[in-house]
């Protein structure tokens, strides 16, 4: 009660209304000027929060500008003490020079049939899988599950070695078997268990009256599974498919040891590190940087026009449940 | 009906579970039996006896039957462990505290999101391979632009100068290699991140206000804490990856791993995963065997670090 006629007096003195949102001064300042101040706060961290994103934002890109210019360049013009940024003279030749020396289209092939066989594979396998775990009941469900999931914490150098040896035994590394070869660049490729837990999520989330609508129609579980569930997945599964494609192109440690000393088995990645290998070599520079842009162009592409779907697969692994 | 549809989950399961059991279970438990074996022979699979040699000629450096002449342990304990601890140490805590700094940035801000958010993202979807190149180009001792960017012409960051025959300090080379798995790493931390932050509830932020808390109080208070689940899980797949850093070693230094003055530390950049594939690729007898017993330690220590985490962080992680 005495507080408020306190208010009222002031407010009565001031002649203004607007005071009287006043009642608590804080820090001796207005309401007004503490509106203020925490607006100017406000403009303040924003800008350094633009010039803080701004200045990463260029180091991220750098390297891939870095990677194009110098595709672009003379030999005579990276040698120069003071770097351009922006190539003198385009030097398109540089990727002529790219092509050549990476056999491009061996690569390409030996990728394309690695890529798209192991990523058919994984599919066909996951999506089997996924509805197995996600729809049917069986004795030791939650074990086997369980069990798989406990893979994904061992590091696959526990695998590698037991499997090169493996392959080794049947004859499927080196040089002269080819079908070989690439059966063992696929084949262990065709098996994903977290693509299977991430389809089991997506699997379950299709609600359980479509499965029992199906039943009443007399649907079996194949065709429910080939014209309800991966209908309906089809987000998920392209999410696979992209994710499984790019790690094909990517792949570099096991499809290296199995086309050791076979340059004609070489996928893309082994073929740009095999090619380049001598480090220093400035000359090559150019071409060098030329092959690498290559190879990155695709994966940017791709990126550019399918970000939805990997971004949805890659931030779905942090999400728990 | 029960009996029926077990078998046809089973027939379902099939192809998944006899190419894991080929291709996971069956190597995993094959791999520590061959980590005991004498001369294991890739060609043929032959070996003679078994034997904690290889354990031995790995772990120290005592000579012994099996030929030990120390290289094993050169190789693993003095440059690969020492090179995959520094790195795991020095990359994972970096890259988490910017990846989080970036993603609360990200979400604070209004204009341009989807554009910062798109090149925040590139360098995930690239080769590590071909960026590592691209890095070993910038970090080049006679033209690259670290150096015209420092003022240090001809400085070996990573690289020995050929003409005046200086050599690679460790540290300059392990920074380069730093710098480059941070920026590769990023990406996909700020993206989990992310996610995390937009499923924060505005009402802490409002409550946070109210009580007159600034933005780095409300972040440290606030976004740390509710973020705790995404950073543990960050926190363990990051030094799982860190544990096993190898590409990135290959794409900056080549096949050799580099080569640095051994005066300031290790004499190459190789990793305890490098010495595995080193050994692996001899096909001589012998090889598999120290391969498969590395394997082995450097999955004792990545497991041992995972429970750790987890237990440490129990008591810190709010779900």
């Amino acid at each position: 009660m005495i507080m408020e006629n306190v208010i009222e007096t002031k407010n009565l003195q001031n002649e203004s209304y607007k005071d009287v949102v006043l009642v608590m001064r804080d820090e001796h300042q207005s309401a007004e000027e503490k509106d203020r101040a925490s607006k100017i706060s406000h403009i303040i961290a924003m800008t350094f929060t633009y010039i803080f994103l701004a200045v990463l934002a260029v180091i991220m890109v750098f390297p891939f500008y870095w990677m194009i210019i110098t595709s672009l360049k003379s030999g005579t013009e990276i040698k120069q003490l003071v770097p351009t940024f922006w190539p003198m003279t385009m030097r398109w030749d540089n990727y002529a020079r790219a092509f050549a020396q990476l056999n491009f289209l061996v690569l390409m092939r030996n990728t394309l049939i690695v890529g798209i066989f192991s990523t058919l594979g994984t599919l066909l396998t996951t999506i089997f899988a996924a509805f197995a775990f996600a729809r049917l009941d069986f004795k030791g469900k939650d074990f086997i599950f369980t069990l798989l999931l406990g893979t994904m914490m061992i590091p696959g150098e526990m695998m590698v070695i037991s499997n090169y040896i493996s392959v080794s035994l049947l004859g499927m590394t080196g040089g002269t078997n080819v079908i070989g070869a690439y059966g063992a660049m696929i084949l262990p490729f065709m098996i994903s268990v977290f693509y299977i837990y991430l389809l089991r999520q997506t699997f379950r989330q299709i609600p359980n009256e479509l499965y029992l609508a199906a039943k009443v129609d007399g649907k079996s579980d194949w065709e429910f599974l080939w014209k309800v569930m991966v209908p309906l997945a089809k987000p998920t599964l392209t999410t696979i498919l992209i994710l499984k494609l790019m790690g094909s192109w990517n792949a570099y440690v096991w499809p290296q040891l199995i086309a050791t000393g076979n340059p004609d088995l070489y996928l893309i990645t082994v073929g740009l590190r095999e090619t380049f290998s001598t480090a220093g070599d400035l000359d090559a520079y150019g071409a060098q940087m030329a092959a690498t842009v290559i190879v990155t162009v695709p994966l940017l592409l791709v990126f550019i026009f399918c970000r939805k779907y990997i971004m949805r697969g890659v931030s779905r692994a942090g999400i728990k449940g | 009906m029960e009996s029926k549809n077990n078998w046809k989950a089973w027939l379902y399961l099939a192809p998944a579970l006899i190419l894991l059991s080929v291709f996971t279970f069956f190597p995993i438990i094959n791999t520590v039996i061959v980590s005991f074996t004498k001369d294991y022979d890739v060609i043929d699979a032959s070996f003679s006896g078994f034997t904690f040699d290889n354990y031995i000629d790995i772990l120290t450096p005592i000579h012994n039957a099996n030929g030990n002449d120390g290289t094993a342990f050169e190789s693993v304990m003095l440059i690969g462990l020492p090179n995959t601890l520094l790195l795991t140490f020095i990359t994972v805590p970096i890259s988490i505290i910017l990846s989080l700094i970036i993603a609360i940035c990200l979400n604070s801000i209004k204009f341009f999101k989807k554009i910062f958010q798109t090149i925040f993202f590139m360098p995930y979807v690239t080769n590590a391979i071909a960026i590592g190149m691209v890095f070993s180009v910038i970090f080049d001792t006679k033209y690259g632009l670290m150096n015209f960017l420092f003022g240090t012409p001809g400085f070996p960051w990573i690289y020995q100068n050929l003409t005046t025959g200086a050599t690679v300090n460790y540290w300059s080379a392990l920074f380069a290699i730093c710098f480059y798995i941070i920026w590769h790493s990023l990406p996909y931390k700020i993206l989990i991140f992310l996610g995390g932050l937009q499923n924060i509830d505005a009402q802490y932020y409002d409550a946070a206000k109210i009580d007159g808390a600034g933005r780095f109080k409300t972040a440290l208070r606030v976004t740390v804490p509710l973020l705790s689940p995404q950073i543990l899980y960050i926190m363990i797949t990051s030094f799982i990856g860190a544990f096993k850093e190898y590409n990135s070693v290959i794409g900056l230094f080549g096949a050799s791993g580099g080569s640095f003055d051994k005066t300031t530390g290790p004499r190459t950049m190789q990793t305890i995963v490098f010495y595995i594939y080193e050994k692996m690729g001899e096909n001589g007898a012998g090889g598999a065997g120290l391969a498969s017993a590395a394997a082995v330690v450097l999955f004792i220590i990545i497991m041992a670090f995972t429970i750790v985490q987890r237990k440490v962080s129990k008591s810190r992680v709010h779900y």
